[in-house]
């Protein structure tokens, strides 16, 4: 069935790809928004540790002895190695003429004001972060521009973005993770309604063309009521033809009746034995149709009936008993005995009675049918574990091995059947009230004296 | 026999050729140990004695038999003067100079090394991965038995004020500690001690007014400490003193207001041609280096001293040693110092 079915993308699989594309979007922006913002932080408290420097040398010029002084501190450096191990450069200016430190190291951008200026630069082949401040001194009335630069490498800021992207990208990949769990779960969970209606109408019996009733999501409404609406038409049409043809056979089997009859007063008539013959053929054949109609009667009341269940509680040991006495006149006809092993306490099913005894009385019927002349019926009625079980067994040809599967289908015969007359509606029937109930029909042959078996079992009430 | 004479000429030319160039940095002292005929020589310059470092160096080379190692002896700031000097190879430097040694790291003249050796060594024993201690040797101050006879054993430097004072007799003229002006480790030694406790000044000043006789190395003040010409020497290498000096002549007290832990370090320079045995070489070091120095300890005792020191000061290596080794800070320091000092 799938296979003509044509096939285009998956919605779950849409939407997993949707929702996995945004958490990754959502995970790279994170990160790179973090490592930017930790960046700037970084690179922040590096420049404000430098500036510190560059103002503890600073405070620490002075005028002594009439002359200018620079007295580094010893934290002014020491702060810069308790951050990092980087490589620290330093020079210290007056007037623009160089006192101590690097003398190589990168000019400064010219002051403008008293605020440290910073700048980012490369000195001995490293990347260096510089913060220069300059001071205004007077000595002896003359105004002198103590500038200081103090620059460090930047390795240990590299390291610890590195620390933080690391962090970060785990940060990312976690939240990436629960995000594609959530998608996942949010899209089997979308699609979960979907499967449940299929699930609920593929389950379903041939015959069962009942609305959905269950409730659905508010998305899948115009499904399920286009879905409801094709198979409100589709009993309509199946009851309608199921009408005509319960009319029609109706219509057929009542002038049968009197033309049977008039066949036989014509019997009694007819001497010459070339047209009695003729006259038992066509009894035989107005016996056959009229079978066949009541059949279809019989079947399109079954199908009618299972589709409106009136459950009740039925004993199945009397419904039985009633059962055989029904069709004894039929078997004392063919000197067929009937073998009934039926237990005496009450068994209870829940069903439609006039639906187990029409299928009983198939049952019986084909057995007594089917049965050569002079044998035996076996009926036997037992509780088993979880239901009751009805065995019909009979001294015939069996079921052909090659028909058992398909014997249950609607106007099949066994390929050995053609001198009994029969509609190929029995065992149809039997099986639609069986499976109206929750039952089962099992057929087999018997292995060692021949002949079918027929076991049907309904569940315990 | 004109092509001999030639030959020879050649062969003395290019023999004065391939001779290393003269030594631009004054050598104390040169030994080769191993095979003249090694594959591979790795070249130390260090500030250690030679006598000392040699059977480290053989212990190295017990297991490298196609190993020679130059060791050049030369004092801390010739060591500066020589890794500032290009063309000359230099495979691993060390120094007791810890600022020196920091400098030279800080302004690139190191390259990196780390090992599953200086991978164990704790946080204050290596810098950049380029500098590493492998001895651990207090300050101390030594004493005489004779000098001290019937006096209390001074425990601090407030402490050994007082006794002075108290006693100018013994202590006049027989005061001794580092020159800092020939002495690198000296000044290291007073520069921490600077930063550490306004104390050091006023001992400076007491011991100039003493009449304090200055030195270039610790082996000589405990020497005169033992014979009797000193009474007291300052900042003297504690270890050192241990295990060279007599104890029943000397007494070496480590201060128990604060202790100054110097650190030997050493470092490959960025032009060294035999790196990784040089790595080796470091391993080594961290591992036995401290049999190198008399008395010295590891640098895996944490916790060396602790029962006789109170508060112990390792040097940290770092850029605030660069600090004293500007040039106005130190001219400055001097002379604030030799005015505390010669009065």
């Amino acid at each position: 069935m799938s296979g003509s079915i044509h096939l285009r993308g998956s919605i779950q699989r849409r939407l997993i790809v949707q929702l996995l594309t945004g958490a990754a979007l959502l995970a790279t922006l994170m990160f790179l928004v973090v490592q930017s913002y930790a960046r700037d932080l970084a690179g922040q408290s590096q420049d404000e540790i430098l500036a510190a420097s560059v103002t503890a040398i600073l405070d620490s010029a002075a005028v002594r002895n009439g002359d200018l002084t620079v007295d580094i501190p010893y934290f002014a450096f020491s702060m810069l190695g308790n951050i990092s191990e980087d490589r620290v450069f330093y020079s210290i200016t007056r007037n623009g003429d160089f006192l101590t430190g690097y003398p190589d190291l990168p000019k400064p951008t010219a002051a403008t004001d008293t605020s440290p200026r910073f700048r980012t630069d490369s000195y001995d082949g490293e990347s260096i972060r510089m913060v220069t401040a300059t001071r205004r001194m007077s000595i002896s009335g003359q105004p002198d521009f103590i500038e200081v630069t103090v620059a460090q490498t930047r390795y240990g800021l590299r390291q610890q973005l590195a620390g933080i992207s690391r962090t970060v990208a785990g940060f990312g990949l976690g939240f990436f993770a629960i995000a594609a769990l959530f998608g996942i779960l949010a899209a089997q969970s979308a699609i979960q309604p979907l499967r449940q209606l299929a699930g609920s109408v593929s389950r379903r019996g041939l015959s069962d063309l009942r609305p959905v009733s269950a409730p659905v999501p508010a998305e899948m409404e115009v499904l399920v009521g286009a879905l409801n609406g094709f198979m409100g038409r589709l009993k309509a049409s199946l009851s309608r033809s199921e009408d005509l043809i319960a009319e029609a056979a109706h219509r057929v089997r009542t002038p049968l009746t009197t033309v049977r009859t008039q066949a036989e007063i014509t019997l009694r008539r007819v001497d010459k034995p070339e047209n009695r013959q003729a006259v038992r053929e066509m009894i035989r054949a107005i016996d056959e149709s009229s079978r066949a109609a009541g059949q279809l009667l019989d079947h399109a009341m079954v199908s009618f009936r299972s589709d409106h269940l009136e459950v009740e509680e039925v004993e199945i040991c009397r419904l039985t008993r009633d059962a055989v006495s029904r069709v004894v006149p039929m078997a004392d006809l063919r000197d067929i005995e009937l073998d009934v092993t039926i237990p005496k306490a009450a068994i209870y099913v829940k069903g439609d009675a006039i639906l187990l005894q029409s299928a009983l009385l198939n049952l019986l019927d084909n057995a007594i049918k089917y049965s050569p002349p002079d044998s035996r019926v076996y009926v036997h009625v037992r509780a088993v574990e979880t239901g009751v079980e009805i065995t019909v067994q009979d001294n015939g040809a069996g079921f052909p091995k090659a028909d058992m599967g398909r014997l249950t289908r609607r106007f099949v015969r066994g390929s050995n059947t053609e001198t009994v007359v029969g509609s190929g509606l029995g065992l149809t029937i039997v099986n639609e009230v069986a499976r109206a109930h929750g039952g089962q029909l099992f057929l087999s042959n018997r292995s060692e004296e021949g002949g079918a078996c027929a076991r049907l079992f309904f569940p315990l009430a | 026999m004109r092509t001999i004479v030639l030959s020879i000429g050649l062969i003395l030319l290019w023999w004065q050729l391939a001779t290393p160039p003269v030594q631009a940095f004054e050598i104390e002292d040169h030994i080769s140990v191993g095979p003249a005929e090694a594959r591979q020589v790795l070249r130390v310059i260090s500030n250690g004695d030679a006598e000392f470092f040699e059977p480290t160096i053989r212990d190295f080379l017990s297991t490298r038999p196609d190993v020679r190692v130059d060791y050049t002896v030369a004092s801390s700031s010739e060591l500066m003067v020589a890794m500032g000097r290009e063309g000359h190879t230099v495979d691993l430097a060390i120094s007791s100079a810890t600022d020196l040694q920091t400098k030279l790291v800080n302004d690139g003249l190191s390259r990196n090394y780390s090992s599953s050796v200086t991978a164990q060594l704790p946080e204050w024993a290596r810098w950049r991965d380029n500098l590493f201690a492998f001895t651990q040797e207090p300050a101390a101050i030594v004493l005489s038995r004779k000098a001290l006879a019937g006096l209390p054993i001074p425990q601090s430097r407030q402490e050994l004020i007082d006794l002075m004072r108290e006693h100018p007799d013994r202590f006049q003229g027989k005061v001794g500690t580092y020159d800092l002006h020939t002495s690198g480790l000296g000044y290291l030694f007073a520069t921490q001690d600077a930063r550490t406790s306004e104390t050091y000044w006023r001992l400076s000043e007491v011991m100039g007014a003493f009449g304090v006789k200055l030195y270039c190395c610790s082996s000589q003040m405990i020497d005169d400490v033992t014979s009797g010409e000193l009474s007291v020497a300052y900042n003297v290498l504690g270890s050192y003193a241990r295990a060279k000096g007599n104890l029943d002549e000397v007494i070496v007290m480590l201060p128990q207001d604060y202790t100054i832990i110097m650190m030997r370090t050493a470092f490959i320079p960025k032009t060294s041609k035999a790196p990784e045995l040089a790595g080796m070489f470091i391993d080594h070091l961290i591992a036995r280096g401290w049999e190198a120095a008399p008395g010295a300890v590891s640098v895996s005792e944490e916790d060396a001293w602790t029962g006789e020191a109170q508060a112990l000061r390792r040097i940290r290596m770092g850029p605030g040693l660069l600090v004293y080794l500007d040039r106005l800070k130190k001219a400055a320091f001097l002379s604030e110092w030799s005015s505390a000092i010669l009065q």
